[in-house]
């Protein structure tokens, strides 16, 4: 038998969390370092996991299979394919580099700690979970630590509303979905929740039609779908720098990709069927994100709204429910993951020495921490599809499945480009060059070494994959191509 | 099924009980010899006791697949009681050990008798196939519990929860005593099975056995608080000596939807009467809705937990009302993780309240400061409640939900599913007060855990826990307390 | 030396990246050794051209040193590489005028670290749009190339000057300047890449050398938006690409960026702008529009020709009503880029013909040559600027006693921006002329009118400089051009001279190339 990589995966950071808590609380050296040890494991273990996939030989690898509950035919099952290899590695990444962010934190990094490791357990189980029920525990499982880590360790002003918001969304979306998958479960009649057997079920085109949009919809949620992209700003904002990091970089993906895997995956027909619903909602997404974006004068609001809009593009590429366009859609879900990621951390320590992300009151910070700065250009510059760099990678293809399905959308969603580069451009200029107001010039020093080191990262993985796409997207093509024959297609 | 003539094996089928009467004889004799200071002994008297008969019950006394009817057909010896028999040891195994340093309760050997003897009534209950059993089981579970509720005797709050619960209850069970009676009058006989096979062959007029069903009905409901026959929970429950609170919540509660399955399915099958899932599928939206609304605007936590086991006891209706094998074994399986956790917090809430002395949310500000484990336990218990993996209550929530999917009462599912968001933000508005906000004056004030709740909470915390991942062997459990129930004639 | 020709273009593309990455190494404070490693660094990339340019045969059609290696299959796209007699003389171009922007830009004092590989980046993205033969692959240099560009205004442009938007708010005016340039820019791409996407998804290719021979005809689209026909749909990405390329060049009217970005930007980074990045524009006109859409350029190539003088007419007018002299100088890329149009618009409209031919020579070579007196011209104002502070004409004058060097340097490369027979941009605008007048005989009469206001606003310039009353404040504050600064220059000057009296060498690359490619 091989070494199971995944469940370790999955497994390790919750019992590193556990082992944490039982470090006595004065000791944050100690606490720090355990869960940095913790961090690199799971990203250590899953950059493996991804680069050891083989690629020619596609489908499901890594496969772990055991009964949980025999009369209701739930089992444990993980495995990894093209599409959710790249997510591990991502969660992998965003996990490492927000340890390193978070290092500085100071109030009972126990528990932080802890509940960040819960999360990321929740969010490593849902993406290799082959097995429905095993994908809604370990998605509830990656919903509810945030409401703690947004309300205790969150920006003062806002975070417990917004902490119950995301929450009581997130959760509305999932016990719909999840109301949903019990649906499929019974009509397939199977006694099994595996997907895989699920997926062979062949759910009449009526049952489709009518289940669909529940299950999709609901997942779709924490993927920031228009009109339940309300929770997500809000989230984004209040939250810590590590947790807005997990939340945009890994959590919206958890949505976006379990709306994938159940909702397209399961229901293929109802996808046909909907899909230019789902389309037009990304593409409200998409612009309105992006305008949205535009207005702000809170350096964090535009970002998270700058995430409704990528995340829209995810849900673009769904909706193409062409090669070209899942393809970019799973790029999409690893590049934005990493550059947003990258865009929280800056945020983040800016915020932290100007106590203040309006972005009038901000300015010259690239004199005081060049690095940071650089990081946020390249960010940036991935941000608004930048050839070179992941994002162009990702949204091209997403671009071209929607021009393949429907030439007018592709048009009208590509006006977002534009618009993002405008408020990039104007972030830019503004917090980083421009003049730097008189009360930070001598209070304000550089990021720590950890700090550079999660940012020199997070920018390598964006600039690798820019460069040289033939990294990930030959496995994501080929992640597809199963998704591709579920459709009845290709 | 027929009745079985006395034979010595019999005894086995009631070993529980009579273990319990000798515990309670224990307990007795050694409250009179021991010193006023030394009875805090008791509790562990109890537990260990009570302990000590689940381990034997288990050894000798399991039930075998075919369900006995014996001793007269008054009890019927089977899986489906005999799990609700350990679930109710269990729980009041917990309660001695919360209530061993409770004021006014563990230093006293009644608390403990009286306790036993109520549990005793409940393992009548579980096990009761006659309508004077179950009347009978039914009283003696209630009396001591009328009694516990108003124990604080100093307390205005207890002695009126007590009068009021014990008022409440004399009333709904004098309505249950004429449905019964109403019952055998039509039926001419007390046993369930005969009953249920006269129901089955029609032989019954439909209007009074209808009308007995409704009076039966809200004895039941009271027991479970259901609406509309809830409103004596919240007061009673605040008023009450918190480890008795808990202890009605959970084991109280449990036996009551015990005899409500005993009942509704071997004589108001679904299949004889179905008119009662449309009525109990209202009963059970009303009690959610409005446990769950209410349970918005509490600032007290005692009363908050009695309105969130109102909501809990409209979900585990759910179950009911969808009625089937796996609607029953979700039932089952809810009942156990509803009854570690709320057994959980309510412990919680009585050591927190045995330090602080007060129950009010606000003052448990800062709590997650003064003792992470403390907060950590709530967090586990209230998310559970909440419905929140890896803990007992989502796997129990998908169970119930499902069965409902299952039957075709997905409204009702999707009821439920609301309902539970709304419980969501109840119960993490606690857990944000815990954990959020401080208090000056009490940061740094130590908040010491008493030994037995610490070793009963640590129990409760890892139960939680054990239900909500490997929930094989408990699924494995509830279908074979469910095959027993369902399984007639 | 196998590898060395087999890699020759991968090798070009990517030095000016490595070195970068060296700088990036390097000690911050450490500005010569940034400056000098900068300097010789982007001097090998022009060494390899110039071996590229003796190695390539100009009798063979085709691209030559083609380079290929797989890249981003899932869309089918690959780094394709190879040159033509068109590329070559871009890349000459580029490789050439980098080196000497960098020795230019010897006076930048701030964080020359993060400058110089801007700048090296800068001409990886140039060289790259020039290289590829894959289309795809022109779109992410095309693309990248703004990046750099937006830095080196935004951050090195001229500290003076303000701008006040619509809210009244006022801004730095560099801020403005790149700002615009970079939503332009991109504005304009936005069509072309919907285009591309729309070739590639028909096509399923994105490989030139294939879509040269597929697309032109092509009947058949697979999915048409609003079910247009397909001649109207060709016809809107037409459109599209040429708009992209028409803001590049830029022609009227979509030239409004580009005197705030030459204005703003700082020396080096005008003499790069107007030296290599405007030819992107007209390179992609004759690298992709001709070839990709010969039947729609040819009927679209009347109203092309229109703008083209528009932006002659214009751009001459506009350069003698500026009192600043870079702004006179950037208006005056306008009227000659506008040449450079005309010629590729009479060529497409007679496609085929010994006119287009000549036509598509002036071009090109118009294109090198702007290439040269413009840096030259933006070189000699920074030269200007850096000593008086100032570049309004009303405050220059009568310099030419102070600075008799510089004053001879301004008039010979004034010369040659001005079409002085003898000189480069004479031989180029000839042609182009000479090609036009049978084609579009209207707009090539209107445009040489415009040759006489071109004549109007050099003198002007000159005038105002050198001439006239000398404003006493200068003298003592204004030295004499240094010896860097003529190194600088001479090469320009060099090329000038040689491309005007012998113009041979040169032409006989592009005219092969473009007979075989029209």
């Amino acid at each position: 038998m091989q070494f199971p990589v995944l469940s370790v995966i999955v497994l390790s950071p919750i019992i590193a969390g556990l082992l944490i808590l039982l470090i006595p609380a004065n000791r944050k050296t100690e606490i720090r370092m355990a869960a940095l040890a913790a961090a690199t494991l799971a990203m250590l273990l899953s950059a493996w996991v991804y680069f050891s996939y083989d690629v020619q030989q596609g489908g499901y690898q890594f496969i772990e299979h055991y009964t949980w509950l025999r009369q209701m035919g739930i089992s444990y099952i993980v495995a990894v394919d093209g599409m959710n290899a790249p997510l591990v590695l991502l969660t992998g990444v965003v996990m490492f580099t927000g340890v390193l962010i978070s290092w500085g934190l100071d109030d009972r990094p126990r528990e932080f700690f802890a509940f960040l490791f819960i999360l990321a357990s929740g969010v490593f189980g849902v993406f290799v979970a082959q097995d429905l029920f095993m994908l809604f525990f370990f998605y509830e499982i990656a919903v509810f630590p945030m409401y703690l880590l947004i309300s205790i360790w969150g920006w003062v002003q806002t975070r417990e509303y917004a902490a119950m918001k995301l929450t009581l969304y997130l959760f509305i979306g999932s016990v719909v979905a999840l109301i949903g998958g019990l649906a499929m479960y019974f009509e397939a009649g199977m006694v099994s929740f595996s997907m895989w057997d699920l997926a062979r079920a062949g759910f009449s085109t009526e049952f489709q039609i009518f289940w669909f949009p529940f299950v999709f919809l609901g997942f779709a949620v924490l993927g920031g779908i228009f009109p339940f992209h309300n929770w997500s700003p809000d989230g984004h904002v209040a939250a810590p720098t590590a947790v807005s990091m997990f939340h945009a970089g890994v959590l919206m993906k958890l949505g976006a990709f379990a709306a994938l895997r159940v909702g397209i995956m399961l229901l293929p027909e109802g996808a046909q069927f909907w899909k230019i619903g789902i389309m037009a909602l990304a593409l409200v997404n998409v612009v309105y994100g992006a305008f949205i974006a535009m207005v702000q004068t809170d350096f964090k609001y535009v970002i998270g709204f700058s995430s409704v809009s990528h995340m829209g593009l995810v849900m673009l590429g769904f909706s193409t429910l062409t090669p070209e366009g899942l393809t970019g859609a799973g790029l999409q879900m690893f590049s934005h993951g990493v550059m947003t990621a990258l865009f929280f951390a800056v945020v983040g320590m800016v915020y932290d020495r100007a106590h203040t992300r309006e972005i009038n009151a901000l300015g010259g910070f690239s004199k005081k921490m060049p690095w940071v700065a650089v990081a946020f250009i390249v960010g940036g510059l991935v941000s608004m599809g930048m050839p070179g760099l992941s994002g162009f990678v990702a949204e091209f293809p997403i671009f071209m499945g929607v021009w393949r399905v429907r030439p007018l959308v592709a048009i009208v969603a590509a006006i977002s480009i534009v618009i993002t580069a405008s408020y990039i451009i104007r972030i830019i200029g503004r917090v980083f060059f421009g003049k730097m107001p008189e009360e930070f010039e001598h209070h304000i020093g550089d990021v720590t070494a950890l700090d550079k080191l999660a940012l020199v990262l997070l920018c390598a993985i964006m600039i690798t994959i820019g460069v040289y796409p033939a990294i990930m997207a030959p496995m994501v093509s080929s992640g597809v191509e199963s998704i591709l024959r579920l459709l009845g297609g290709a | 099924m027929t009745i079985e003539s006395f034979e010595p094996t019999m005894l086995l089928a009631i070993l529980p009980e009579i273990l319990l009467l000798v515990l309670i004889g224990f307990v007795l004799a050694l409250d009179a010899v021991w010193k006023p200071e030394q009875r805090r002994a008791l509790g562990w008297l109890t537990a260990g006791g009570l302990a000590l008969i689940m381990v034997l019950a288990l050894a000798v006394s399991r039930p075998s697949e075919d369900p006995r009817l014996v001793w007269g057909g008054m009890l019927r010896h089977d899986w489906f009681g005999f799990a609700f028999k350990m679930l109710f040891l269990f729980g009041a195994a917990i309660t001695a050990l919360f209530a061993m340093d409770a004021e006014e309760l563990g230093k006293r050997g009644e608390f403990y008798v009286l306790m036993l003897v109520s549990t005793l009534g409940m393992n009548l209950m579980a096990s009761a196939s006659d309508l004077i059993m179950l009347y009978l089981a039914i009283e003696t579970t209630s009396i001591p519990l009328y009694v516990l509720s108003g124990f604080m005797r100093h307390d205005d709050h207890s002695t009126e929860a007590g009068f009021k619960y014990m008022l409440f209850g004399a009333a709904a069970s004098a309505v249950m005593l004429y449905g019964l009676t109403l019952l055998y009058g039509f039926a001419g006989d007390t046993s369930f099975y005969s009953l249920g096979l006269a129901m089955h062959n029609a032989e019954l007029p439909l209007l009074p056995i209808v009308g007995s069903l409704v009076l039966i009905l809200v004895g039941f409901a009271f027991k479970i608080s259901a609406v509309p026959l809830h409103f004596w929970a919240p007061d009673v429950y605040e008023g009450a000596p918190t480890p008795v609170a808990g202890f009605l919540s959970t084991a109280s509660k449990a036996a009551g939807f015990a005899v409500l399955l005993r009942v509704l399915l071997s004589i108001f099958t679904p299949v004889a009467l179905p008119s009662w899932t449309g009525l109990l599928a209202v009963v059970a939206v009303m009690t959610m809705t409005l446990g769950n609304a209410l349970a918005l605007f509490q600032k007290n936590i005692k009363r908050l937990l009695a309105y969130s086991s109102i909501a809990h006891a409209g979900y585990i209706l759910i179950g009911i009302v969808a009625i089937s094998r796996l609607a029953v074994t979700g039932v089952v399986f809810y009942l156990i993780a509803y009854l570690i956790t709320n057994l959980a917090a309510f412990g919680i809430v009585a050591t927190f309240w045995r330090v602080v002395g007060s129950d009010q949310i606000a003052d448990y500000a800062g709590m997650s400061r003064r003792k992470p484990w403390l907060a950590m336990a709530m967090l586990v218990a209230f998310l559970s409640l909440a419905g929140m993996p890896p803990l007992a209550g989502f796997v129990a929530k998908v169970f119930v939900f499902a069965a409902a999917v299952q039957a075709d009462y997905i409204w009702l599912a999707v009821v439920g599913v609301l309902n539970s968001i709304v419980g969501l933000y109840y119960y993490l508005t606690v857990l944000k007060v815990v954990y959020l906000y401080r208090s000056e004056e009490t940061e740094g004030l130590p908040l010491p855990i008493s030994r037995p709740s610490a070793i009963a909470l640590t129990v409760l915390t890892l139960g939680i826990l054990l239900v909500g991942t490997l929930f094989g062997p408990w699924f494995s459990l509830a279908e074979q307390v469910a095959k027993a129930v369902l399984r007639n004639y | 030396m196998d590898f060395l020709t087999d890699n020759l273009l991968t090798l070009i593309l990517f030095t000016p990246t490595l070195v970068g990455a060296v700088l990036l190494f390097l000690p911050q404070q450490e500005k010569a050794l940034l400056r000098w490693v900068a300097l010789l660094g982007s001097l090998i990339p022009l060494a390899l051209a110039l071996g590229l340019w003796f190695g390539f045969d100009s009798g063979l059609s085709g691209f030559q040193y083609e380079f290929k290696a797989t890249w981003y299959e899932a869309i089918n796209s690959s780094f394709h590489l190879g040159v033509d007699g068109l590329s070559l003389t871009m890349v000459l171009l580029t490789t050439l005028l980098t080196p000497i922007a960098i020795l230019a830009s010897f006076n930048i004092q701030e964080r020359v670290k993060a400058y110089m590989i801007l700048f090296l980046m800068l001409e990886t993205g140039m060289l790259g749009v020039f290289l590829s033969l894959d289309l795809l692959l022109f779109f992410v240099f095309w693309e990248i190339g703004l990046v750099p560009m937006y830095f080196l205004i935004n951050q090195w442009g001229s500290e003076k000057g303000e701008r006040t938007l619509w809210g009244g708010r006022k801004i730095a005016a560099r801020t403005y300047a790149s700002f615009k340039f970079m939503i332009y820019t991109m504005a304009g791409s936005l069509g072309l890449l919907l285009a591309i996407q729309m070739i590639g998804i028909a096509a399923q290719t994105y490989d030139l050398t294939e879509l040269f021979r597929t697309w032109p005809t092509m009947v058949r689209l697979e999915n048409v938006p609003l079910g247009l026909p397909v001649s109207t749909v060709k016809a809107i990405a037409f459109w599209a690409f040429a708009i992209a390329f028409a803001i590049k060049v830029p022609v009227w009217p979509f030239h409004t960026w580009l005197p705030d970005a030459h204005t703003e930007a700082p020396t080096a980074g005008s003499m790069i702008l107007a030296g290599v990045l405007l030819k992107l524009g007209a390179y992609g006109f004759l690298r992709l529009v001709l070839p990709l859409y010969p039947a729609e350029a040819k009927t679209y190539a009347g109203a092309l020709a229109f703008l083209a003088t528009m932006a002659i007419i214009f751009g001459a007018l506009a350069a003698y009503g500026q009192d600043d002299f870079k702004r006179l100088v950037a208006y005056s890329s306008v009227n000659h880029m506008g040449f450079v149009v005309l010629g590729i618009a009479a060529a497409a409209h007679a496609a085929g013909t010994e006119n287009a031919v000549i036509a598509l020579n002036g071009a090109v070579l118009q294109m090198f040559n702007h290439g040269l007196s413009a840096a030259g011209m933006f070189f000699l104002v920074g030269v200007i600027y850096e000593r008086a502070h100032t570049r309004n004409l009303n405050e220059l004058g009568g310099l030419f006693p102070i600075v008799p060097v510089y004053g001879g340097i301004l008039i010979f490369t004034s010369m040659a921006s001005l079409g002085l027979p003898g000189l480069n941009g004479f031989i180029s605008e000839f042609l182009v002329v000479r090609g036009s007048w049978p084609v579009f005989t209207l707009f090539t009469a209107l445009s040489t009118i415009g040759l006489f206001f071109t004549g109007a606003y050099i003198l002007k310039g000159i005038k105002q400089v050198l001439h006239g009353p000398l404003n006493e404040h200068w003298v003592g504050h204004i030295t004499e051009i240094n010896l860097r600064e003529i190194v600088v220059i001479a090469p320009l000057m060099l090329l000038m001279l040689w491309i005007g009296v012998w113009p041979n060498w040169i032409l006989d690359v592009i005219n092969k190339a473009m007979a075989m490619l029209f």
